[in-house]
């Protein structure tokens, strides 16, 4: 039975599988599943009922997020289907295997989420420096095309879909699924104000779902293989499987598919192949650079949503930066800052101008500068750009390396004050 | 009504409204910034952060922003909440992080949103001791000065100028906090509503360019509550002087007419009050020369202008006051009509059909809520300009029915316009040449105007089976009158600018169909072009044409004229003026700057302009409003109703009562002069404010005393500091102004409530009533003979057409050359290139060739200048040639069109 539904077409040592041998590996089936008459509303019970949540980060429930979209004769009659390949958390690399890996499925699951809202144009909104996953991804769309599950009348089912590609112009907020939209309608990529959300008023103002590229690629195999082959996956409260990745310094970092609930220590010691040698892990973020630091004390947790928030983290991308015990904290966290104050919008106050300062403050601990009025101002700030104050979760997400990162590390910060140096640098 | 709880008291609400704007509406203050009053919320800015409660028993509450809440029935919120005076603190803290602290020298100091809000948050020391981000300024023109470095990125100048007035050339740029507001490169700010950004911004990043050259602060102004004298929407102003110059106008809120908006041609076109060349001692003809009179030797020479043989030429730049002064003086039979005789047919139609009871003249709120638009032949943004922006906004009537729908809060301004995106309302505009509207128009028609007049019957006659039949091959008349018959509330925009009275024959007949079907009255939107069209129309007697006095000049039948501010070289043909001004025995011109009439003048008397005297007017809908002094004139003008009254020493309230009395339709004029019950104790209105400084001082150079006030004995307002203090419920209010509130924002503290009328009350008198039933007409035919040039129509610019603003200098300096406005085919045709000087019909009148690529084939915009071209001595066509090099300066480099020719220019 497959185990590895998302990654098992995937060889990096060769081309992605053209339509005909991804046809042979079973792909397409859900397609063919809805041509033999699979209704919208059975498939969108299929996965209500397999508990598939966004991989994207917040991991809200994707059929419950379907179910939003306003249906039925008074409902606008256009809606959309957005494919979220915009990926730029920081060490998150997860999607950009599977598009340059297996794009077909990527397809596969646009057309059974487009089938399922109605939606008779799907886009692809990619993230610009993804040139490998664009062309195979422009390949793929056109073996769609020429093969009929793409176009006017998909299968006989009477459905139409196309799929456009846009590569984005790049910018982070890009991922935030409503400045994505923005952008993608050519507007400045600000995030828009939630309610209303997309599933009622999203692309051009018509009712649009905006899925994460690994949740889309989860929807053939729950049409192919069933729920309850899905539930079986996992090994923990959630299903499926999940790409979890590792950067940082271990043996051997990479992105790999596993089952949902494996031990966090699981993957860092038998995938990652445990630190290298000379270094020990001291903390790590879960799920990509907005997530809050977790410590060896975590790492025999399942890594699944619930577990995680349970010690106050996100599993997010389920894609981890490891911090070890020669690399400088501090410096870690203000490269993120960096990160985050460039990539604010310039939208909503706290953000735009809280994160500069933070950054700045960040620069004078790296160069020996720091004072105590700098920490406190950091404190400060870690509630200042909390969730509700700012526009978006832009910088809440910065917060929580930030918070948890002030909490964990007090010393090293106190240690960069009085010593008035980086205490990592030699 | 919704009831909501805060700090502990109970508040009723309404539900549709957010919790900030019902706050301010309260009185209660809450800092905001890029939330603005009819511009709804974003949410950016994060300053009006509340705690609100889940219910009674909640002690946490969660800090939401006041703006993107609904006033929910049962709320209850804390603006007190020490959490949420925090976030407010640091909100202001973040925003000062890269602002200069440059209040001594920025030009909004002192009546600075951002300084209001920075003291009302409580943040007072600065932390932030890094590098502060600086910007480059552009040159944005010379109406705006741009600071960037004061900016704190609220995005309402964008919002305005992109959103509400449908600007293109404005732009947020770059991201985090770099990000810039600016155009992609310098240049001039091409909306004509571009002088909103000085008060919609709320520190000083755009400031009025003109004031800056001579800059006073707020509490320097002498102030007096005025009414924009640029069209016949009749705004409402706030003019601003010092030492004897009018330095500035801003807005002043009026709820049905202007709200918290004006165009650029009312802001800037005034500093005609301070020209040196205003006429500024009386003239008298002695032999060749005109000569000074001395004060007392005056009196002879205008009693001579009296008795028969006089006749008077009234003025639509002029009051009713001074209109009625000189029909006092010569009597009816001898007062004249002050327009060309086509406008005044043209406008005695629109008096006409004011009074009937079928249509409803709507204000420029009501034209707001007008959700299917139909404009025939009006280039709105050129001849009345609120109302253009009016219409921009009555498009949107679309995306707030949808947002209804959504569930959407109308004042989530980004989600409706999100939701919406290009759905708007119908608005079908027929025109000879493209307007400035199109871009937000459903359906544009181009052609010459009789073809418009006869698409216009057509949708009438498809409309109502009753009306005149008419039929046309216009694809889009069965759309047009789809949309008009299933609106809410349709209107019907026609105009006497256009020049065919047929077209307004067209559109009324458009509008009585449609009150046949709907049997209400409909919204029938006629304009006029001038500040007092409407009231001089309405004094004068419909067969005392220009036309008829001049005549009766040339003929010898009266040998003594009266012109009252007007040039009458505008109205009719130079050689007809000519005849009748030569032949004349003497002339009295009454008038505040040189005009080729006061060159003629046998005695010339200087009146004062508008912020010298208290006048009334009366507007496009036939709205009268009083506008009050707002300083002395030192030279010798005065109103010029005074030097035509009997009763030199009179006040203007007796002239208004007098006409109120006497006039036709006038009988609620004296219901504008302020009830002197609302008076304590006899105190008048002080025209300084209460910070007014260097009274001391402001002499020192002449005399170490303080000099007695000059009082005003005509007015119940006083050129001093002193008398009834400025409060919410002043009876009159020149600038808004509240405890904590500095700035432009102080008006909610006067609302009833936000957006609605001022406490003070008058909006102004709707003059005529309408008690009369009309019917359809014929369309008037078209008298002009086709002698194989092209049909002419004719252009206005919203900078140059109107005689007194084109003498301002700032807005000289967006004015163009006149103009001929030509298709490509026609160009080609005659061989004329973009910019080519072009002699019309060969007789010595020269405008600038303007190839344009939507213009009817055939058809020729004339755009005058100011008064360069003789437009009277042309007939209804025109033949074209190719000038050699004129004297022509501007060009139309200047010139703003969507849809200026390229190619060979």
């Amino acid at each position: 039975m497959v185990n590895k539904p998302l990654t098992k077409n995937i060889d990096m040592s060769r081309p992605p599988l053209d339509i005909a041998a991804f046809e042979a590996a079973d792909g397409y089936q859900s397609v063919k599943a809805i041509a033999a008459g699979l209704s919208p509303a059975d498939v969108l019970q299929l996965v209500k009922d397999s508990g598939l949540k966004g991989r994207g980060g917040a991991g809200f429930p994707t059929g419950l997020k379907w179910s939003f979209v306003p249906q039925g004769d008074n409902a606008p009659k256009q809606k959309y289907f957005v494919v979220n390949a915009d990926e730029m958390e920081p060490g998150t690399f997860k999607d950009r295997l599977l598009m340059e890996g297996d794009p077909h499925l990527l397809l596969e699951g646009m057309i059974v989420g487009s089938y399922t809202i109605q939606a008779s144009v799907a886009y692809i909104f990619l993230r610009g420096e993804y040139k490998a996953s664009e062309n195979a991804l422009k390949q793929a769309i056109s073996e769609a095309y020429e093969k009929g599950y793409l176009g006017k009348n998909i299968l006989g089912t009477g459905f139409n879909l196309d799929i456009i590609l846009h590569t984005s112009a790049g910018r982070y907020i890009c991922g935030e699924e409503t400045a994505l939209l923005n952008a993608l309608e050519g507007k400045r990529a600000n995030p828009r104000a939630k309610p209303p959300f997309p599933q009622v008023s999203g692309l051009w103002g018509k009712p649009t779902i905006v899925n994460n590229v690994e949740t889309v690629c989860n929807l053939p195999g729950i049409l192919t293989y069933g729920v309850d082959w899905y539930h079986g996956l996992t090994k923990g409260n959630d299903h499926g499987t999940k790409l979890f990745g590792i950067s940082g310094r271990v043996k051997t970092p990479g992105c790999w598919e596993l089952p949902l609930g494996i031990t966090i220590r699981e993957i860092i010691e038998e995938y990652g192949g445990g630190m290298r040698d000379g270094y020990e892990l001291r903390a790590f973020l879960p799920g990509g650079g907005s997530t809050d630091f977790m410590l060896p004390e975590h790492l025999d947790l399942p890594f699944d949503y619930d577990e995680v928030a349970k010690v106050g983290s996100r599993l997010a991308t389920g894609t981890m930066i490891l911090l070890d015990d020669k690399t400088c904290p501090v410096g870690m966290i203000g490269n993120l800052m960096k990160f985050f104050a460039h990539e604010s919008c310039g939208f909503c106050t706290p953000c735009r101008d809280g994160l500069p300062w933070v950054d700045e403050i960040f620069n004078e601990f790296e160069s020996g500068r720091g004072t105590e009025k700098d920490l406190q101002i950091l404190h400060e700030h870690v509630d200042y750009l909390g969730p509700g104050r700012t526009f978006c979760a832009l910088a809440p997400g910065a917060t929580a390396p930030l918070g948890s990162g002030l909490k964990i590390f007090a010393e090293d910060f106190e240690r960069h004050i009085k010593e008035q140096r980086c205490p990592y640098k030699h | 009504m919704a009831k909501i709880v805060i700090d502990g008291i109970e508040y009723e609400v309404n539900p549709d409204n957010n919790l900030l704007q019902e706050c301010l509406s309260q009185g209660l203050d809450l800092p905001y910034f890029c939330w603005h009053p009819c511009m709804g919320s974003v949410g950016a800015c994060r300053q009006c952060a509340v705690k609100q409660y889940r219910d009674a028993d909640d002690e946490n509450g969660m800090l939401v922003m006041a703006c993107m809440t609904p006033a929910t029935d049962g709320s209850i919120i804390s603006i007190a909440d020490p959490q949420a005076k925090d976030m407010r603190e640091r909100v202001i803290e973040s925003l000062m992080i890269s602002h200069p602290h440059d209040c001594p020298v920025c030009e909004e100091g002192g009546e600075c949103h951002l300084q209001d809000m920075t003291l009302m948050s409580g943040h007072n020391y600065r932390r932030y001791d890094k590098k502060k981000v600086t910007h480059r300024n552009q040159y944005l023109g010379p109406f705006i000065n741009h600071e960037m470095n004061r900016c704190i990125t609220c995005y309402r100048c964008v919002r305005f100028y992109d959103d509400y007035a449908g600007g293109t050339d404005l732009a947020a740029q770059a991201s985090h906090h770099h990000t810039y507001f600016g155009r992609h490169e310098e240049g001039v700010l091409e909306s004509e509503f571009s002088g909103n950004l000085v008060e919609v911004c709320p520190t000083g990043v755009f400031t009025d360019k003109a004031f800056s050259e001579h800059y006073t602060r707020k509490w320097d102004l002498q102030t007096a509550p005025s009414v924009c004298t640029g069209c016949a929407v009749g705004c409402n102003t706030t003019p601003g002087e010092r030492y004897g110059s009018l330095r500035r106008i801003v807005n002043r809120y009026n709820s049905e007419i202007n709200g918290y908006f004006i165009c650029d041609r009312g802001r800037f076109g005034f500093d005609y009050v301070n020209s040196e060349e205003r006429i500024k001692i009386p003239l008298v003809k002695n032999g060749a020369e005109m000569e000074v009179v001395p004060a007392g030797e005056l009196q002879p020479t205008i009693e001579s202008f009296s008795g028969p043989g006089v006749i008077g030429i009234a003025s639509p730049r002029a009051s009713n006051e001074s209109n009625f002064a000189l029909r006092c003086l010569v009597g009816d039979e001898n007062f004249y009509s002050g327009i060309s005789d086509d406008e005044f047919e043209s406008t005695q139609l629109i008096l006409s059909l004011a009074k009937d009871t079928a249509f409803h003249s709507p204000s420029v709120r009501e034209i707001e809520q007008a959700d299917a638009v139909i404009v025939l032949g009006e280039d709105l943004t050129n001849v009345a300009p609120r109302i253009a922006l009016a219409l921009r906004q009555s498009v949107r009537n679309k995306a707030i029915e949808l947002a209804k729908d959504c569930n959407i809060p109308t004042w989530q301004d980004a989600a409706v316009r999100e939701l919406a995106q290009h759905d708007r309302s119908p608005l079908a505009i027929l025109s000879s040449y493209a307007t400035r509207l199109d871009d937000v128009a459903s359906d544009t028609v181009i052609d010459g105007l009789e073809a418009l007049a006869k698409i216009g019957s057509a949708i009438a006659a498809q409309i109502s089976d009753k009306a005149p039949p008419a039929n046309s091959a216009e694809e889009s008349v069965g759309r047009i009158a789809e949309q008009l018959l299933n609106a809410k509330r349709p209107l019907v925009i026609a105009g006497s600018s256009s020049g065919s009275i047929a077209l307004i024959q067209a559109a009324a007949n458009i509008a009585r169909a449609l009150n046949e079907k709907r049997s209400s009255a409909i919204d029938l939107c006629l304009v006029v072009p001038e500040v007092n069209t409407v009231g001089m129309s309405m004094l004068v007697n419909a067969n005392k044409t220009l036309g008829s006095a001049l005549a009766k000049l040339q003929s010898g039948e009266v040998s003594k004229l009266i012109v009252l501010e007007n040039d009458l070289y505008r109205r009719a043909a130079h050689k007809v003026v000519d005849a009748a001004l030569d032949k004349a025995d003497a002339v009295m011109v009454v008038d505040h700057m040189p005009t080729a009439t006061t060159a003629k003048a046998s005695c010339l008397l200087p009146s004062t302009t508008f912020s010298e005297h208290e006048a009334t007017y009366v507007n496009y809908e036939g709205r009268a409003q009083l506008s009050f002094q707002v300083h002395r004139n030192h030279a010798s003008a005065i109103p010029a109703w005074r030097w035509l009254s009997d009763q030199q020493h009179g006040d203007v309230d007796a002239l208004i009562n007098r006409c109120a009395e006497e006039a036709a339709n006038f009988d609620k004029l004296d219901d504008l002069l302020p009830d002197l019950n609302q008076f304590v104790a006899g105190m008048k209105i002080p025209r300084q404010s209460h910070r007014y400084s260097g009274r001391t001082a402001m002499k020192a150079n002449l005399n170490v005393h303080e000099p007695k006030q000059p009082v005003d004995d005509q007015s119940v307002m006083s050129f001093s500091m002193e008398g009834l203090p400025l409060s919410s419920d002043s009876p009159i209010v020149g600038s808004a102004w509240a405890p904590a509130w500095n700035s432009n924002q102080s008006i909610s503290k006067f609302q009833e409530e936000i957006n609605g009328d001022l406490k003070q009350g008058h909006t102004g008198e709707l003059l005529i009533e309408r008690n009369e039933t009309g019917s359809y007409q014929e369309l008037a035919s078209n008298t002009g003979s086709a002698n194989g040039g092209l049909q002419v129509a004719i252009a206005y610019q919203i900078f140059g057409s109107d005689e007194l603003s084109a003498k301002s200098s700032t807005i000289q300096q967006r004015m163009t050359d006149a103009y001929v406005a030509i298709s490509p085919a026609d160009a080609d045709a005659l061989g004329l290139k973009q910019g080519d000087n072009v002699s019309l019909d060969g007789n010595g009148n020269i405008a600038v060739a303007c190839i344009r690529s939507k213009i009817k084939q055939g058809t020729a915009a004339l755009y005058c200048g100011d008064n360069e071209v003789d437009r009277y001595a042309l007939g209804a066509s025109v033949s074209l040639g190719k000038a050699a090099d004129a004297n022509l300066v501007r060009g139309i480099k200047g010139l703003i069109v969507s849809d200026l020719y390229e190619e060979g220019y």
